[in-house]
């Protein structure tokens, strides 16, 4: 039967979508030389993205983001005015111009029936730049992130390519400050460990990935951790080991996905007596921004953080 | 080989296949990322599920509330797929007939993908494997009554046929509404590629009566299994109903199918290595072969699945690559020490 490889590509790509490359060398452009950002307010101007330098003549009016992340960013540097249509992922903000344009296969021509004259993109399915560069339309590709700093500079990238250098690095400098102050707040030595659920099957995030060196910044224990480096970041954890950990903190980024919750959590088979399940310790979180490398990645750490508190207020 | 040499063989190779089922279950309760000790485990089983004393309430917890149910349900989804792949193969008379010959895969994927895309979430726990369960039954339900009206000594032929007409219809169906809700799409595919991770004591409710009905319903025509893999013909001038026997065995794999798929998603290899396995053991009749398909098929699966939760623990393996990666090679090496002795 020739279909469970099929299955399997597929599922790969379908966790693509969320889980993303967290091995640095094939991450975006962090190498951009930061004078030429600064200096950007004026056009043509050259941005770096995971297609490489891309050189944008005029600001651009008609943006097409495929990319929830960009779109995000976009709107938080105020560049929301420019973009004309966003794809069927980018529920946030309330504004955005949300389509039936999907970033995961995009089709070509759909895309440039918007006559964009930047199209901002995370996932390359095939050939999906050269065919928009084809038809003349500037193309920047901004993968996932996989670390805060990347991220950081994506905004910095759009900041550049839209004319609003100011408002990103502005919004940069602001998202440093309150994740170090939420990095600051933490007790590193506290102990306290979670873990971190993508879906109803358990699969879960290790501290290589974006989302588990958030974790890791607040010194928060990651069950996770003790899979070795085969899983590429994304282990399917076994419910029983899940269980013996007995973790203090149970994040569940999989409550629309899954329709999880903390009562489901706790009917699980064996889950009833965890020590997250009674004490309160299972937080639902909007698996939106947990799965996004945008601007809303310090409301997460502050809802981890939050949660992180609780429970050790309570322990103490 | 004088007849009562082969019942000898029969009954040795049957004793086998019940001491290995008897190892598997054990091995599959001893094994796993937690280690909780042999005779922590007996001492429970021997107290029927009460922690003894020495031992721990969570451990009870893992052993009564997921290792039982687990091994529990990879013993049925084996047993249903290798007696549903022995009993095809016979009413077929196609080696490479296997449990979702029929358009029982596509159908129970079509199904889930439907519940998890459009149905209540929250509810997920019991509608998936429901909808899954309607569309194995639905998808082989058409591919029969689609294929069964051409002529008597074609009808294996175009069986088949519409099986696989069906199966990509559905599988089209499946992936336009798959893109039209991306967002439900890696739900879909995890819970295709199997969830014994997370089976409990619903699963086994949920399967265990299927799975009894249609397992006893294939032990029960074995022998007619035999007459009808010689040819429609012949078995016709038998006095054999040849219609009524293939829709008995049709309705029989795919209820055991449709349970087996419900609980533990695609699970390929299975339905198709252990007849013929079992095969080169005893030899071709159905009197052997479907028994210890069962036998084989549950032992087979557990310790797959052990294999699934403990190779790279406290991580899991979808079970379906365990299944083809072990059981490749072991058919090779079973076809080729066949060949040897022939």
């Amino acid at each position: 039967m020739g279909k469970p490889l099929g299955i399997l590509l597929a599922f790969a790509l379908a966790f693509g979508m969320v889980a993303c490359s967290d091995d640095p060398a094939i991450s975006t452009g962090s190498t951009g030389d930061p004078g030429s950002t600064a200096s950007a307010a004026t056009f043509p101007v050259t941005v770096t993205g995971t297609n490489g330098d891309v050189t944008i003549d005029a600001r651009p009016e008609r943006i097409v983001s495929l990319s929830p992340t960009a779109t995000e960013d976009l709107f938080a540097i105020g560049a929301g005015d420019q973009v004309i249509a966003a794809d069927d992922q980018s529920n946030y903000p309330a504004e955005a111009p949300t389509t039936d344009l999907s970033g995961f296969e995009p089709n070509v021509e759909a895309i440039a029936g918007y006559e964009p004259d930047l199209v901002v993109y995370a996932t390359e399915p095939g050939d999906l730049g050269s065919s928009l560069q084809d038809l003349g339309i500037t193309a920047l590709q901004l993968d996932a992130a996989p670390n805060l700093e990347v991220a950081y500079d994506q905004i910095e990238q759009l900041g550049a390519a839209t004319g609003h250098t100011e408002e990103a690095e502005g919004l940069v400098a602001d998202m440093r400050s309150q994740v170090q102050g939420l990095v600051d707040s933490a007790d590193p030595a506290s102990g306290t460990s979670f873990y971190f659920e993508l879906d109803d099957t358990y699969y879960s995030v290790t501290s290589r990935t974006f989302i588990g060196q958030l974790f890791r910044m607040l010194g928060l224990e990651n069950i996770a951790d003790e899979v070795g480096r085969g899983s590429g970041g994304y282990p399917q954890l076994s419910a029983e080991y899940i269980i013996q950990s007995d973790p203090d903190l149970i994040f569940l980024a999989d409550t629309k996905c899954c329709g999880q919750s903390p009562e489901t959590v706790a009917d699980r088979p064996g889950w009833g007596g965890l020590t997250a399940v009674t004490d309160g310790g299972v937080v639902p979180l909007d698996e939106d921004v947990a799965q996004r490398w945008g601007p809303r990645v310090v409301d997460l750490l502050r809802e981890i953080s939050d949660a992180a508190s609780t429970v050790e207020a309570n322990a103490a | 080989m004088s007849e009562t040499r082969r019942l000898g063989t029969r009954a040795r190779v049957t004793a086998l296949g019940v001491v290995v089922l008897v190892a598997a279950v054990l091995i599959g309760l001893l094994v796993g990322p937690v280690r909780i000790g042999a005779a922590n485990v007996f001492r429970w089983l021997f107290s029927f599920g009460n922690a003894p004393p020495g031992m721990s309430e969570q451990q009870a917890l893992i052993l009564g509330d997921l290792r039982l149910p687990r091994v529990i349900v990879a013993g049925l989804v084996g047993a249903s797929l290798a007696a549903s792949g022995a009993a095809y193969q016979a009413v077929f008379r196609n080696p490479l007939a296997d449990p979702y010959l029929l358009g029982a895969a596509a159908g129970a994927g079509l199904g889930a993908t439907i519940a998890v895309a459009y149905g209540p979430s929250g509810a997920l726990d019991l509608t998936v494997p429901a909808a899954a369960f309607l569309g194995a039954l639905v998808g082989v339900g058409l591919a029969y009554g689609l294929g069964r009206s051409s002529l008597g000594g074609r009808q294996t032929t175009s069986l088949v046929l519409a099986g696989v007409a069906v199966a990509s219809f559905l599988t089209a169906l499946q992936t336009f509404l798959q893109q039209q809700r991306s967002d439900t799409l890696r739900q879909v595919y995890t819970w295709i590629l199997g969830r014994l991770g997370t089976t409990g004591w619903d699963d086994v409710r949920l399967a265990l009566p299927s799975v009894v009905v249609a397992v006893a319903t294939l032990w029960t025509v074995r022998r007619l299994l035999d007459v009808i893999e010689v040819g429609d013909v012949e078995a016709q001038s038998l006095g054999l109903n040849v219609t009524r026997l293939r829709l008995v065995v049709v309705v029989a794999a795919s209820l055991a199918t449709a349970a087996a798929v419900a609980v533990a998603g695609l699970i390929g290899f299975v339905g198709l290595i252990i007849p013929h396995t079992v095969r080169l053991m005893v030899g071709g009749s159905y009197r052997s072969v479907l028994p210890l398909s069962v036998l084989f098929g549950a032992s087979f699966l557990i310790l797959v699945d052990t294999l699934a939760r403990t190779v790279v623990a406290p991580a899991e393996i979808p079970i379906g690559v365990i299944t083809a990666f072990i059981g490749a090679p072991f058919f090779i090496v079973v076809l080729r020490r066949n060949r040897r002795a022939a």
